[in-house]
């Protein structure tokens, strides 16, 4: 027995256990969020359920759980309790219900059972009746109905689009420019010229910009009454209801659909995912406003942390006297790495957003008080915290790689010459890149998690717009932003609809994960690549 | 051409190098020679100042190289640098290519123009006998060369710049025998133009290469002459013991 312990073997097994089960729980949990949230998207069959008590249900089946019976006697067989998505939360209120399992009378799946994916009120279950154009039915009946709405759709959703453009980009542009002008006129007033000719100019231009206005709200007008087409529906409970074709997303029979049509609908659900816009309150629709948010933070804190950082451990290890003071600089810098990420927050809220914020509002936007431009949260302020809170990682990364390059190459250097700058900048510098991508590296993934500092400095539930626009200067600074963190938060916790929210944690998950993965490999390759150049750094 | 008087050297409370005075003539080949720790090295390295970098150092005395006190502090130090060149013990190519090694120099120098900087690497390469193994991979890594080739490569980096004098820190103490005699060749070629000072571990190689020698022994001079003299009728007692191998 001694010789076992003696020879080193349980060791050996105790590292290799110890990777494997860290392994397996980072798989474990990969897995589960896999599973969970890529199976959203896959459209289930509708099925029609008739109680025993001969209630009708329309939905899709989401869940299955055993009912607890914690006071029957042993031997009981377990009941089951199923949930379905019956949608049609306008009609009934409720969009989820439980059924027990034994109440069930009937089960069918109908084919013309249609799923209509709406822009509000989440899903409508039902069949179609007839479409009508202005009050006047233009095809009645299921199949014809069907075969109708197929060619009708397309024209609808891109008058849709066109209405949306226009009111976003056309009319969002004349908004701002007029705001601009009254913030000029607000400027002058201030400075008191208020009547000069630059006043007057300036007026006259937000008439002119006011004649614009109208112009495009009548064209606005004009689609909006082209449009009227509507699709009539009937619903579990002997309803009919009335939709107009440009509230319908998606409108699909899943219980008629092959596999691969299924599929196209998958794949068409992903893509709405990723690159739309979210709907009810952050429960539908797409995340793609939280991936722009959290990928231009994380850019802009990358930006902010890699020269302070960089800088701070070139002085600390290079330039500094070592001595009593640089340590408690350095005991200091690493201290600062366990302080919890929501005191950053405070500090960045105080600091950043009410004194620097303020003050350049003071200074520089005084007409537009008391609105704050940059006295309130924003992606500059979240970015600036975020970089404080991951700069001892990138000044600890650093002066390891400045501590592993031989003394004998900056030796070299001086004797040819070279001032300590010039040895710093084309010696130095290049070799210890490595180390500065992989602070880089480390920062980046610290960042892209943390959701507690941002709270309170930026973040928001639902941004109007996003933080690069097409409107000068191209990138705000000062707006609010999304972030797929506290996006999870938000519809895991925060949402007035759990059972439609849930399934969104995990996809979003998914995707914050995968969001990370890619600009951690890709700092990664750029790393290997410096590292085959400068091949004697080892860290 | 350098001019040592009365240098002493103090790492903190320790004495390094006693009052030492000797002057090293123009393209000759000078070696300093002595047991470990006797100070060759730190001796060595007053002559381009890089003691300097090391905390605690106290030097008292002159050191004159080509008529100028080099520590004048009107005198920039990577000047001095710039016209005293130094090879170290274990060769230190940066990791660059073989050519951006040897035109470091003369970029910080200020000097541009592939043209002429081609021809300055050319020249070194071929001063350090190594053009011909080289040439035709020159935008490859330095740390891809063997040993032998690395240090001809710093050698080359050294004189891109053409200083007057070439420090040598024990050259050869990491090279196998063949290596070793290319460069002891390169020493007798580089003479006519430069004037060499090595300090090496190896009495045959200071007798083979240099035309003075210097013995030190624990800080101190103890003898300096022409090496032929020094090596066949030393006047010193604890010369001739160290060359016999009495103690080492």
């Amino acid at each position: 027995m001694k010789r076992f312990w003696k020879s080193g073997d349980p060791f050996i097994w105790l590292t290799g256990g110890a990777l494997a089960l860290s392994l397996l729980m980072v798989a474990g949990l990969v897995l589960l969020v896999l599973c969970n949230g890529l199976g959203f998207f896959w459209p289930s069959p509708i099925v029609r359920l008739t109680l025993s008590d001969g209630k009708e249900l329309l939905g899709q089946v989401t869940q299955r759980e055993a009912i607890p019976q914690p006071d029957a006697p042993t031997g009981t067989t377990t009941r089951y309790r199923i949930q379905v998505k019956v949608g049609n939360r306008d009609l009934y209120g409720a969009d989820f219900v439980w059924v027990e399992e034994a109440t069930i009378a009937r089960r069918d799946s109908p084919a013309e059972a249609v799923l209509i994916e709406r822009r509000e009120w989440g899903n409508l279950y039902g069949f179609i009746k007839e479409v009508r154009d202005n009050e006047r039915t233009v095809a009645q009946g299921s199949e014809m109905a069907w075969s109708t709405l197929q060619t009708l759709l397309p024209d609808a959703t891109s008058t849709f689009k066109e209405i949306r453009r226009i009111e976003k980009t056309e009319l969002g542009a004349i908004n701002s420019a007029q705001e601009k002008i009254r913030l000029t006129l607000k400027k002058l007033q201030l400075s008191g010229q208020e009547g000069g000719a630059e006043a007057e100019r300036l007026t006259t231009e937000i008439d002119g910009l006011a004649a614009k206005y109208h112009a495009q709200e009548a064209r606005l007008a004009t689609l909006r009454e082209a449009s009227r087409q509507t699709i009539v529906v009937s619903v579990i409970g002997d309803k009919e209801t009335e939709l107009p074709l440009q509230q319908i997303v998606r409108i699909i029979r899943p219980n008629s659909m092959g596999v691969w049509s299924k599929g196209g609908v998958y794949l068409s659900r992903l893509w709405e995912f990723i690159s739309g816009d979210p709907r009810e309150s952050n429960t539908e629709g797409g995340v793609f406003p939280a991936i722009f948010g959290t990928v231009m933070m994380v850019m802009i804190m990358s930006l902010l942390v890699a020269p302070l950082g960089v800088l701070a451990a070139f002085y600390l290890r290079e330039y500094a006297k070592q001595g009593v003071l640089v340590s408690i600089v350095r005991i200091a810098v690493n201290n600062l790495a366990g302080v919890p990420s929501i005191v950053f927050g405070v500090f960045g809220l105080g600091f950043f957003i009410y004194l620097i914020g303020g003050s350049i509002d003071r200074l520089f936007y005084p007409e537009a008080l008391p609105t704050p431009t940059f006295g309130t949260g924003g992606i500059l302020w979240a970015s600036l915290t975020l970089a404080l809170m991951t700069v001892p990682v990138v000044i600890v990364a650093t002066e390891e790689g400045l501590a592993a390059i031989p003394p004998g190459m900056r030796e070299a250097s001086l004797a040819l010459g070279a001032t300590k700058f010039e040895t710093t900048w084309r010696i130095v510098l290049p070799a210890v890149s490595p180390s500065i991508l992989t602070g880089l590296i480390l920062a980046m993934a610290r960042a892209a998690g943390e959701v507690a500092p941002l709270m309170i400095t930026g973040v928001v539930k639902l941004a109007p717009s996003l933080p690069i626009d097409g409107v000068w200067p191209f990138v705000h600074l000062e707006r609010k932003f999304m972030h797929l963190g506290f996006h999870i938060y938000d519809v895991g916790f925060q949402s007035p609809n759990v059972d439609a929210a849930r399934p969104m944690v995990y996809t979003t998950v998914l995707l914050l994960l995968l969001v990370v993965l890619i600009l951690n490999l890709a700092t990664i390759l750029i790393r290997n690549r410096l590292r085959k150049q400068y091949a004697s750094s080892v860290f | 051409m350098i001019e040592i008087s009365k240098l002493t050297l103090k790492y903190g409370e320790k004495t390094a190098l006693q009052d030492i005075s000797l002057d090293i003539p123009k393209h000759q080949v000078t070696a300093f020679i002595g047991p470990s720790g006797c100070g060759k090295t730190t001796l060595l390295r007053c002559l381009n100042r890089m003691n300097d970098l090391i905390d605690g150092v106290t030097v008292s005395g002159t050191i004159r190289i080509a008529g100028i006190d080099i520590h004048d502090p009107a005198l920039e130090i990577t000047e001095l640098r710039k016209r005293v060149g130094m090879v170290f013990q274990k060769s230190n190519p940066f990791p660059k290519t073989i050519y951006d090694n040897v035109a470091y120099g003369p970029r910080i120098l200020g000097m541009r123009g592939q043209s002429t900087l081609d021809e300055i690497v050319e020249r070194s390469l071929r001063a350090a006998a190594l053009w011909n193994e080289v040439q035709d991979r020159l935008r490859s890594s330095a740390l891809s060369l063997s040993g032998g080739q690395q240090q001809r490569l710093c050698i080359a980096r050294a004189i891109a710049v053409e200083p007057e004098v070439l420090l040598m820190d024990e050259p050869c103490s990491a090279l196998d025998p063949i290596a070793t005699g290319k460069i002891e060749e390169l020493m007798a070629d580089l003479k006519q133009q430069y004037t060499i000072v090595i300090v090496t571990h190896n009495m045959q190689q200071a007798a083979r290469v240099s035309d003075y020698t210097a013995f030190l022994y624990l800080g101190q001079l103890i003898e300096y002459d022409a090496t032929r003299q020094l090596f066949v009728k030393p006047s010193r007692q604890q010369t001739e013991d160290y060359i016999t191998g009495r103690f080492g």
